[in-house]
């Protein structure tokens, strides 16, 4: 098989082996790229002379037969949310269009210490805002087992490029969903880490309590070594946790017997499609063969977290975007008048609809008069769903398994005009960046129409080696035929 | 009615730039007056992406103010985001402390010019960034983001003060004692000691406060003697003519000497205030505040001074400089407790007459103030008579030169060896036989002559002790 088209996880394997060398596999990589991206627009730019580079100098480690990181020589595409010293940065938005940071985020100069080559910036909804990528100002992103259909959001580009194998692995950002539910979309694996486990230093901000960066992959083994690459403490960000970082790949294919999984009613009721609750009936009971004991659990305030999301998440969003403010960097709307008229034109033309009502919702949560109504009553309800996580985690639940998303990928447009059904397709990632737990995505089947289907599993704090244990066991259990992308296939 | 009818009432805010050498959020120099925007990185930038790391010595600050003042100091205090646009303010918003700051109560000791002294209560102690500065000129607007993140603490008082006068003299002690903390350069003119005022009227034995107006941009002891008392009489002037006062913030215009409208209540900032998700609580443990050591404050050491010996005018004197009252102890340390009277007179004259003229650098390395305290033993020990050690105190000021070089270059070291005397002692005596009878036949004032004779010989240089005891020694 081409070894570009392998999951990260095995074409790790294979140059390790000497199998497949760095700069062969980027050449295969670019050229599926340039020859299919024009239909499913996963990139917003490519750093090809830099990956080339990077590339070669791998090639030559690689020769040497030196101790390496299992991510030497690995293509890896970035959500144009992460600041990339020199490269265009615009996190999907307008007002940040022609910005080139001066500096690399904590995980892209992790990521380039162990050898990844990386390839270039990925679409995404503006400052991580949507399940779609239909917010991003450079237009949306398509999935590529239907190119009338949304990858989901808001790392619509980094779902997709893994996809339709233009990398074989990548990094976005997960505030309510935003890793997990394209992960599902799109038919393959994402995690978003325990708040704390990966620094987001250097990743543009959209909702800080709530904001953390993941890997997506193919396989679980590849987001098991892109997070090891990118955990860990980080002076520069000091809401980064001091845990050490285990070996999750050494870790990954042992039993999961006498685990606990624990199916929350809350999770499996109205507005869920019949064909993806069947999907994730399959995926628990493949785990239950692999000897896991299944135990209904109830979540009760769940169903309270897409409105405490939406007070949370926008409150925090209208501080954090305030720098965009045309004076320092960025575009700057012309304006004649007063400093608030240069205010007004450069916010007004540099933001999105959604962004904008993100904004004012959220400096509306924060007023005074309402402070206490909103955001503090948020916070409190915040802390009750993270509770009902910890009272199942006691009561000897490992793991919360549900669906990922509703359903299966939507077309383009179909909910673009109604915000709060698109806020719907989060309602079951959200609560989990809430409690600030670990959650991931890991496919369990397809619909009729051939649409991936995805499955959640929620871990406790700093967990994330049982979850890539019970998700590798899901994907051995499951054995999901490799199908390709329709997209790939035609070619 | 008349002024006499009414009472003002003024509260104190004043932020204080911290002396630590790098800023409160990241690794830049807070050194002023280097070039614009040169002192700069992604985080007091505000670029997107970058976040806050905490400076603890910021921290350290803080607590040393708290304890210095008797605060409580919050084991566990919160960030909070101050959330306004301004070009000078890089993030949109100001990190800041809340509803929980790291130091809460305590109280502001003013001396008072009758020796005792008065505390002002404060209301709160907090830690948070200081913003850019916009610079006005004729390329249009600029701005200068190297003060971005710069450590302030922000002092908050109690509304007791009841003058113009009274806010002064709190400001002057308060300034005094940041700089005796070592935490503050106490300078208004850089904007590092800045201080807004709320100020009301209200009538005499009412307890209701009245419409509070808030004064900014008060740079100078003056001025913010001026711009109170012009709020005083204006505020009062409203009242008497049956106006109402409106909640407002007024600028202090320094070339009209009047304070006019900025912005109304109405128009005032909605801060939405926030805890700031970038940073963990700043946890303080009790161990950690036990650790920080508290200099003493000038009220302690003034007391200090007078029990030492020292005249309460020269003790004021000293206190007044926390450079002054340093260099003092120094000396003392170098020559003995018993030196403090004589420590002092030097200090508050000479010392400070060429400090003033600016002829004198204290903080200069050739300025040594053990210096000062050998020039004391040279004297006690004979070797310099009072008028010399004078000069020899002035060489040492001006030149910074060891005091023994300076007697050995001048030649004024004094003849205090008996066998070197005697010979002149002898010579006195024998050109001088009327007065000798005299002296034998009873007029004892003539040793003063006979002294006074070998002086002369000695060109000045001898020891008058000595002489004194050697002509008793041979005439009797």
């Amino acid at each position: 098989m081409n070894p570009s088209l392998l999951p990260l996880g095995d074409l790790s394997r294979a140059l390790d082996r000497g199998e497949a060398r760095p700069s062969a596999v980027l050449e295969e990589c670019l050229s599926r790229t340039a020859r299919l991206d024009g239909k499913v627009h996963a990139f917003l730019r490519l750093t090809e002379a830099q990956a080339r580079a990077a590339a070669r100098a791998s090639d030559e480690r690689r020769a040497r037969k030196e101790p390496l990181s299992p991510l030497d020589g690995v293509p890896v595409g970035l959500k144009d949310l992460f600041c990339q010293e020199g490269v265009e940065t615009t996190a999907g938005s307008r007002i940040l269009e022609g910005y080139h940071p001066p500096y690399d985020a904590t995980v892209v100069r992790k990521l380039r210490e162990a050898g990844a080559v990386l390839v270039g910036k990925l679409n995404m909804d503006e400052f991580a805002m949507g399940s779609s990528t239909e917010n991003s100002a450079y237009g949306p992103t398509r999935n590529p087992w239907d190119l009338e259909r949304t990858p989901g959001g808001s790392s619509g580009g980094s779902a997709a490029a893994v996809a339709a194998r233009f990398v074989p692995g990548t990094l976005g950002t997960d505030t309510g969903g935003s890793i997990r539910q394209p992960a599902a979309l799109v038919g393959c694996v994402g995690m978003k880490p325990t708040y704390g486990r990966v620094s987001r230093y250097g990743v543009v901000a959209f909702a800080s309590s709530l904001d953390q960066v993941g890997p997506f992959a193919q396989d679980v083994r590849g987001v098991a070594l892109l997070l090891r690459a990118i955990a860990g403490r980080d002076p520069n960000d000091q809401t980064s946790s001091l845990r050490p970082v285990p070996d999750y790949d050494a870790d990954l294919e042992k039993p999961v017997r006498g685990l606990t999984i624990g199916v929350p009613k809350e999770y499996f009721g109205e507005g869920l499609d019949p064909a993806v609750e069947k999907s994730v009936r399959m995926g628990i009971a493949a785990l239950e063969r692999e000897g896991c004991a299944v135990k209904a659990i109830s979540l009760p305030n769940s169903p309270h977290a897409i409105a405490t999301y939406y007070l949370v998440a926008t409150a925090e969003a209208s501080s954090n975007l305030a720098r965009y403010d045309g004076i320092r960097y960025g575009q700057r709307a012309p304006a004649r008048g007063s400093l608030l008229d240069l205010y007004e034109k450069t916010r007004a033309a540099g933001f999105g609809a959604e962004v904008k009502r993100r904004i004012l919702l959220g400096t509306y949560a924060l007023s005074a008069g309402y402070y206490d109504a909103y955001y503090l009553r948020a916070q409190k309800v915040r802390a009750l769903i993270r509770r009902d996580f910890d009272q199942a985690f006691a009561a000897g639940v490992d793991a919360v398994v549900s669906p990922t998303s509703p359903w299966a990928a939507f077309r383009l447009g179909e909910k673009v005009d109604d915000p709060l059904a698109m806020y719907l397709n989060d309602i079951y990632t959200v609560p989990v960046n809430l409690a600030g737990l670990p959650g991931i995505s890991v496919p369990s089947g397809f619909t009729q129409a051939g649409l991936p289907i995805g499955m959640q599993l929620i871990g406790r704090p700093f967990e994330e080696g049982t979850l890539l244990r019970l998700a590798r066991a899901a994907e051995r259990a499951l054995a999901l035929p490799r199908r390709l992308p329709p997209l790939l296939e035609r070619t | 009615m008349s002024i006499h009818d009414w009472e003002p009432v003024i509260g104190l805010e004043v932020h204080a730039q911290l002396l630590t050498r790098s800023k409160i959020f990241c690794s830049c120099s807070t050194a002023f007056g280097a070039p614009p925007n040169s002192l700069v990185c992604p985080v007091c930038l505000g670029l997107p992406g970058a976040l806050p790391a905490l400076n603890r010595s910021a921290v350290e600050m803080a607590i040393k103010a708290g304890k210095a003042f008797g605060s409580a100091i919050a084991e566990r205090s919160i960030w909070a985001r101050k959330n306004y646009f301004y070009p000078d303010l890089p993030k949109g918003y100001q990190i800041s402390q809340y509803e929980l700051p790291i130091c809460k109560g305590g109280a502001v000791p003013v001396p008072q010019p009758d020796g005792s002294v008065r505390k002002v209560a404060l209301t709160r102690i907090h830690l948070e960034e200081d913003a850019g500065k916009n610079v006005h000129g004729a390329a249009g607007s600029q701005v200068d983001l190297n003060r971005s993140g710069v450590p302030l603490i922000e002092i908050v008082g109690e509304p007791e003060l009841r003058s113009a006068e009274e806010a002064s003299e709190y400001l002057k002690a308060l300034r005094l004692s940041l700089m005796y903390l070592g935490i503050n350069d106490g300078n208004l003119e850089e904007g590092s000691f800045r201080c807004d005022a709320n100020v009301s009227v209200r009538r005499k034995g009412t307890q209701k406060l009245g419409t509070r107006v808030e004064l900014k941009n008060i740079n100078s002891f003056r001025f913010v003697r001026q711009a109170i008392e012009h709020e005083i009489e204006r505020q009062i002037a409203a009242y008497e003519r049956g106006e109402k006062v409106v909640q407002e913030t007024r600028l202090f215009d320094n070339e009209k000497g009047e304070t006019r409208p900025m912005r109304t209540k109405e128009e005032a900032n909605d801060y939405r205030y926030f805890p700031e998700p970038d940073l963990p609580p700043l946890v303080v443990s009790r161990e950690w505040v036990a650790k920080v050591q508290v200099p003493k404050l000038p009220h302690e050491r003034q007391a200090e001074l007078v029990a030492a010996n020292v005249p309460a005018a020269d003790a004021r004197t000293l206190t007044a400089d926390a450079r002054l009252v340093e260099l003092h102890a120094r000396i003392v340390e170098a020559a003995g407790p018993e030196a403090a009277r004589r420590a002092a007179n030097v200090v508050t004259g000479e010392v400070a007459r060429l400090v003033n003229e600016g002829a004198l650098d204290l903080s200069s390395p050739r300025f040594q103030p053990a210096q000062i305290a050998e020039v004391f033993r040279l004297q006690d020990a004979g070797t310099l008579s009072s008028t010399a050690a004078k000069d020899v105190l002035a060489e040492v000021l001006r030149t910074g030169k060891p005091p023994a070089q300076i007697v050995q270059e001048k030649g004024l070291s004094q003849v205090s060896d008996e066998s070197a005397l005697e010979a002149v002692v002898d010579a006195v005596i024998a050109r001088s036989s009327a007065e000798v009878e005299k002296y034998k036949s009873g007029k004892k004032n003539l040793l003063g002559f006979f002294v006074g004779q070998a002086m002369k010989d000695l060109k000045g240089k001898g020891n008058p002790g000595v002489l004194n005891t050697l002509f008793k020694k041979r005439l009797e």
